[in-house]
């Protein structure tokens, strides 16, 4: 059975200035022990939706099923009850700034009724697991944005979750903390089974981690499936523009200067899997059709712990050639597909 | 005119205000404490929002602290002669600064629990706090520093209060200087007991700082 499953939710919020449709008709299915990765812009409703997987917020349609029983049917009671399974860490950490790291980790041992000594002695084993056994009696303003992030995540694991839902977790952090971060996720992931429900904006963070994706937009998912396919097979606009990004500045700094010198019409973008580098395809192309072709970007990246080759080719103005010369790409085991966003 | 008998009315006269100050400021909070924390709660961003309790807190409040004190002072007269058997004297003095002092509390506890970072309740909530458990462990504990402080600017106040409340007839150093100094024009007393009230106010002042920023954790 799956772990989270989501039904037909929709949010609305109303406002003075109106309503606003945060979740439309969102259907989800996150299997257990999964990294799940929900990406969007600001503003695509990924927040919310997260949200709704403990009730913080409340949908205004639809279900929320945590192993099968839906969070709707619970009283207030049962829901704080059925919380202390579902862990949540955030942007901004969100620890008590006037309490130690310690208590600050104890205070979910509290509400499930553990005495002072019991939560101490879990709250220092937490502190061992997340790197910080030094830092016990230190109080929040005290530590680094990484550290704080550890101590929310000693924090969320103190009530044994099944799940673990992360806010924009690395969102705040600079990139070699925001790799550390993820790297301890991944332990606890697999170390404790725990489901890790991610939201983020950043594809590299999904790339790095997530096992399975929805992409979503204006409170819709757009798309939704394996990291390594979407990666390789983007079909939504917000799919491909996510990719895009993900390169950083570089890639478009490089279409920006080539294309004065070829004027690009049309582009596509060639992943290449482990075993389709031991031919020179492109350079056989060429010389096949005796027609220049424009190297707009290339890179190679990991995606769910395996390598993947992106290429982004350009073809000059009134070429007469890309369907052969696509056609001769496929031919030779290659994924190609438009990508026509890098045309100027 | 510095005789003993001077003296030693000087001296009750400040044991008199310490002693109304502290008071009221207790039953000021016993009032206050829980209306701040009941106007935090059912405001519409609040833990259970009430718009209907908010409103009848919030119009309270405001009465109250918009009339002036010396008129509240008045019409508090049947009241206090109801809650302590007289209108006059210290004892007395405290019912209509509990009353005035109470909602300018509830004011600046819900001020203070409204500096506290949503973020964290959110977190709180997530982890299955009842709200009873926020209130007491979150809000109360996070909002730790801003409270003292507000204490401290409520202790303030009431002290000037209790000298105004000296002209209708309550005791304290008030009561001293509009006797002795303006009734009779000894301008000597009337200082002498005006310094004492600035440094009885630096004394709460520096108390009540020293203590915010001792307890206060975030630097």
């Amino acid at each position: 059975m799956s772990n989270i499953k989501i039904e037909n939710l929709s949010k609305t919020f109303s406002s003075k200035d109106g309503t606003v449709e945060a979740l439309k008709n969102v259907n989800l299915s996150i299997e257990s022990g999964d990294i799940y990765g929900i990406i969007g812009m600001s503003g695509a409703g990924k927040s919310t939706l997260v949200r709704c997987m403990n009730y913080l917020e409340v949908p205004t349609e639809g279900k929320v099923l945590i192993e099968g029983k839906a969070l709707g049917e619970f009283s207030e009671k049962e829901l704080r009850k059925q919380r202390e399974s579902i862990a949540m860490i955030f942007q901004h950490f969100n620890l008590l700034m006037q309490k130690s790291v310690l208590e600050n980790i104890c205070f979910p041992l509290y509400i499930q009724g553990k005495k002072k000594k019991e939560a101490h002695q879990r709250a220092l084993e937490l502190l061992e697991i997340v790197g910080l056994s030094d830092k016990a009696n230190a109080y929040p303003a005290q530590l680094s944005g990484g550290q704080k992030q550890r101590v929310a995540i000693a924090r969320a694991l103190a009530s044994d979750p099944k799940i673990l839902l992360c806010d924009e977790a690395t969102s705040a952090l600079d990139p070699q903390t925001t790799y550390s971060i993820l790297e301890l996720l991944k332990e606890i992931n697999q170390t404790y089974q725990i489901t890790i429900v991610i939201i983020t904006h950043q594809m590299s963070v999904v790339r790095e981690i997530c096992k399975h994706v929805a992409i979503m937009k204006d409170g819709e998912v757009q798309e939704e499936g394996l990291v390594s396919e979407i990666f390789a097979h983007p079909k939504s606009a917000v799919a491909k523009e996510l990719i895009r990004k993900d390169g950083g500045d570089d890639a478009q700094k490089t279409t920006a200067n080539t294309s004065k010198e070829i004027k690009t019409s049309r582009a596509i973008r060639i992943v290449f899997s482990e075993n389709s580098a031991f031919e020179p395809v492109i350079a056989n192309m060429i010389l096949t059709f005796g027609q220049p072709v424009n190297i707009l970007k290339a890179s190679t990246r990991n995606v769910s712990g395996v390598a993947k080759g992106e290429m982004i080719l350009g073809f000059p103005e009134n070429c007469a050639t890309i369907e052969p010369m696509k056609k001769y790409l496929v031919e030779r085991g290659l994924e190609i597909e438009e990508a026509d966003e890098y045309v100027e | 005119m510095l005789n003993s008998q001077m003296v030693e009315m000087i001296a009750l006269g400040v044991w008199e205000t310490i002693y109304i100050t502290l008071l009221s400021t207790f039953f000021g909070y016993v009032i206050g404490l829980p209306m701040g924390i009941c106007l935090k709660l059912t405001d519409k961003d609040g833990l259970k929002p009430n718009a209907f309790i908010y409103k009848i807190l919030d119009v309270i409040a405001n009465i109250v602290r918009s009339i002036p004190f010396l008129i509240l002072l008045i019409l508090m007269i049947p009241f206090t002669r109801l809650v302590v058997g007289k209108s006059y004297g210290s004892a007395a003095t405290i019912v209509p600064l509990v009353v005035a002092a109470g909602p300018f509390i509830a004011r600046m506890v819900e001020s203070s629990l409204n500096e506290v970072d949503p973020g964290v309740i959110e977190a709180a909530k997530s982890m299955g706090a009842s709200n009873l458990r926020i209130v007491l462990k979150v809000l109360l504990v996070e909002a730790r520093t801003s409270l003292i402080t507000g204490a401290t600017i409520a202790t303030g106040t009431i002290l000037g209060y209790s000298a105004m409340a000296g002209t209708v007839g309550g005791g304290g150093l008030g009561a001293i200087a509009i006797r002795y100094g303006y009734n009779r024009y000894q301008l000597d007393i009337m200082a002498i007991t005006v310094v004492l009230l600035v440094l009885l106010f630096q004394l709460f002042q520096t108390i009540g700082m020293t203590l915010a920023s001792r307890l206060d954790k975030r630097k």
